[in-house]
């Protein structure tokens, strides 16, 4: 997977958004720059809108647990432009205690299923989400599958969760 | 004995409880419950159906019947050992997905670029085999749900010797577990390759008759055209991809645009939908173009036997498990991969650590749960009828979207 996009134009589109320094990973596929979670929906916008950036499909959600020590949470954005056929990722570290941050439903529609699955396995909550629902659990499931702590309840409805 | 579940119907009222109410409903509208049970939702999706007579006003699709942990899984398995759950998300094209995963294991360790092309064209020879009897489920079902039976048992007969050359490779029918990383399991049996050739002989005109039965009959361009239009920005905007996209009218095949493998060596064509029954994107269109690109997968295969005979032969000394890995443990870092699958676009987010054997992180982006989330957006205002028409149109497997 190559990124044919500079990424100095990139940085220099998002900073301008940002307004500060910007932490890149180069050593991830596709390059990955942290946001905060205030940012990331000015920056989405931006990408999506910037003619020269055009990410105008997003790929893949996916939430991530770093364990209770770490104390984090993160939401990776998997960005590509069908037109430049270029790639992005973006990066957003939230607090384990209060894993929020803004739906990006306004600028991609298809984050609507993938920001319910996030909030389904680890308890993160999208803001102005449309409609924040669990969407593979059963609604009265207690607990976040994904996170790291999770316990496993002992008894759904009768049925014996628990294997030995 | 325990008794282990006690049926009552608050149960599933409260596990999985429905998005409208009735008290909220204005006259004549109702909430009709359609699956998870019922045979035309293609295994356990169920929708919640709110309409007005037979005009559909809201549908909501509800999931999570055959959810089976895979990231969870994933978290706890060494790379090598996660490829059989990745063949149980998309049951009917497991070589697919493995070469998916396979691929994005093989790019993190850095040996991508020196698989033999032997392996690779393997590789490519057993997906596209899978692709087609992926293709030919989809066409078949979908024939079945509109009321054309007899083209279901025609795919499922022609499917039917692809299943068994698969299962000559590896000794499984559906879940191979064949493509390894750094390799394969096995090389090709003695003799495949010219069993290979017959039965791409023997499929070659079955597929005209199929085209002639169902995709150009009358009936079934009744059924499907100018249903379920899927416009082009709509589709890109929800991140739908594969056949549905490109029957949309967007020539975009992952095969073409990421060039992996050996796609770059072979030709092939990318149909699209053009509107000629209807609109563009409407249900033929999606259908059409699986049938076309079953058209190039064949193209592909014989030119993968063409090379596997000539260019890429057998050979004493060739060991497919030469390259396998005795440890896999990619470097720390994050890494998203994309393969084309049947039903599209099928993504890999991985992170590691680069001390462990296991990924701290394994999330599969399927084709059919991004695929199906457009379902609300185009099933607003058509019959009840053509609901049922528009759900088989997305091809989903109920194993991928839960996963």
């Amino acid at each position: 997977m190559t990124n044919s996009l500079n990424l100095d134009r990139i940085k220099e589109i998002i900073s301008a958004v940002v307004g500060e320094e910007l932490s890149v990973d180069v050593n991830a596929t596709p390059v990955c720059i942290t946001i905060s979670a205030a940012k990331l929906l000015p920056v989405c916008e931006a990408v999506y809108k910037h003619p020269d950036l055009y990410f105008d499909t997003l790929s893949c959600l996916t939430g991530l647990d770093n364990g209770k020590e770490a104390g984090t949470m993160e939401v990776v954005y998997n960005l590509y432009s069908i037109p430049f056929n270029h790639h992005l990722m973006l990066k957003v570290v939230l607090p384990r205690e209060k894993a929020e941050l803004d739906s990006v439903v306004s600028v991609w529609r298809t984050a609507n299923w993938q920001e319910r699955e996030a909030f389904d396995m680890y308890g993160i909550i999208f803001n102005n989400h449309p409609d924040l629902r669990r969407i593979l659990m059963p609604a009265d499931w207690e607990g976040y599958p994904l996170r790291k702590d999770y316990v496993q309840q002992e008894e759904y409805r009768g049925i014996t969760v628990k294997s030995n | 004995m325990k008794q282990q579940y006690i049926n009552k119907a608050s149960n599933l009222i409260e596990s999985e409880p429905n998005k409208f109410k009735v008290k909220d409903l204005r006259s004549e509208e109702m909430i009709i419950n359609l699956g998870p049970q019922h045979p035309s939702t293609h295994g356990v999706l169920r929708l919640e159906v709110v309409s007005d007579g037979e005009i559909i006003k809201e549908v909501v699709p509800h999931i999570g019947y055959l959810h089976r942990c895979f990231e969870k899984h994933a978290e706890n398995l060494p790379f090598n050992q996660i490829i059989p759950f990745v063949d149980r998300m998309d049951y009917v094209a497991s070589m697919n997905s493995e070469h998916a995963y396979v691929m994005g294991v093989e790019r993190m360790l850095g040996i991508a670029d020196q698989i033999p092309k032997r392996v690779e064209y393997i590789r490519v020879l057993v997906s596209e085999l899978n692709r087609i009897a992926s293709h030919f489920i989809a066409i078949g079902t979908y024939g079945m749900d509109i009321g054309a039976f007899t083209p279901f048992f025609w795919v499922m007969r022609d499917r039917e010797h692809i299943l068994r050359l698969l299962e000559w490779t590896c000794g499984s029918r559906l879940l191979y577990n064949y493509i390894w990383v750094g390799g394969l399991f096995y090389d090709l049996p003695v003799g495949f390759e010219d069993r290979c050739k017959e039965f791409v002989a023997y499929l070659k005109p079955k597929l005209g008759e199929l085209d002639k039965i169902l995709i150009d009959n009358k009936i079934f361009i009744e059924r499907t055209a100018k249903v379920g239009v899927l416009p082009l920005d709509l589709a890109i905007n929800y991140g739908v991809t594969g056949p549905m996209l490109r029957g949309s009218g967007l020539r975009f095949d992952l095969r073409r645009v990421d060039a992996y493998s050996v796609y770059p060596e072979l030709d092939f064509a990318i149909p699209i939908g053009e509107g000629k029954m209807g609109t563009v994107g409407d249900c033929w269109d999606r259908t059409w173009v699986r049938m076309q690109e079953v058209y190039e997968s064949v193209k592909v295969i014989e030119q993968c036997l063409e090379k596997l005979t000539k260019e890429h032969k057998r050979t004493k000394e060739f060991d497919p498990q030469a390259l396998v890995p005795k440890k896999i443990r990619p470097k720390a870092q994050d890494f998203y991969i994309r393969a084309e699958n049947p039903k599209g676009e099928l993504g890999f987010f991985f992170r590691t650590d680069g001390r462990n054997d296991v990924p701290l992180r394994c999330k599969a982006r399927g084709p059919s749960f991004v695929n199906l989330s457009v379902l609300p957006e185009i099933t607003k205002g058509v019959l009840l009828a053509d609901l049922i028409a528009i759900v088989g149109s997305l091809d989903v497997v109920m194993g991928e979207v839960d996963r």
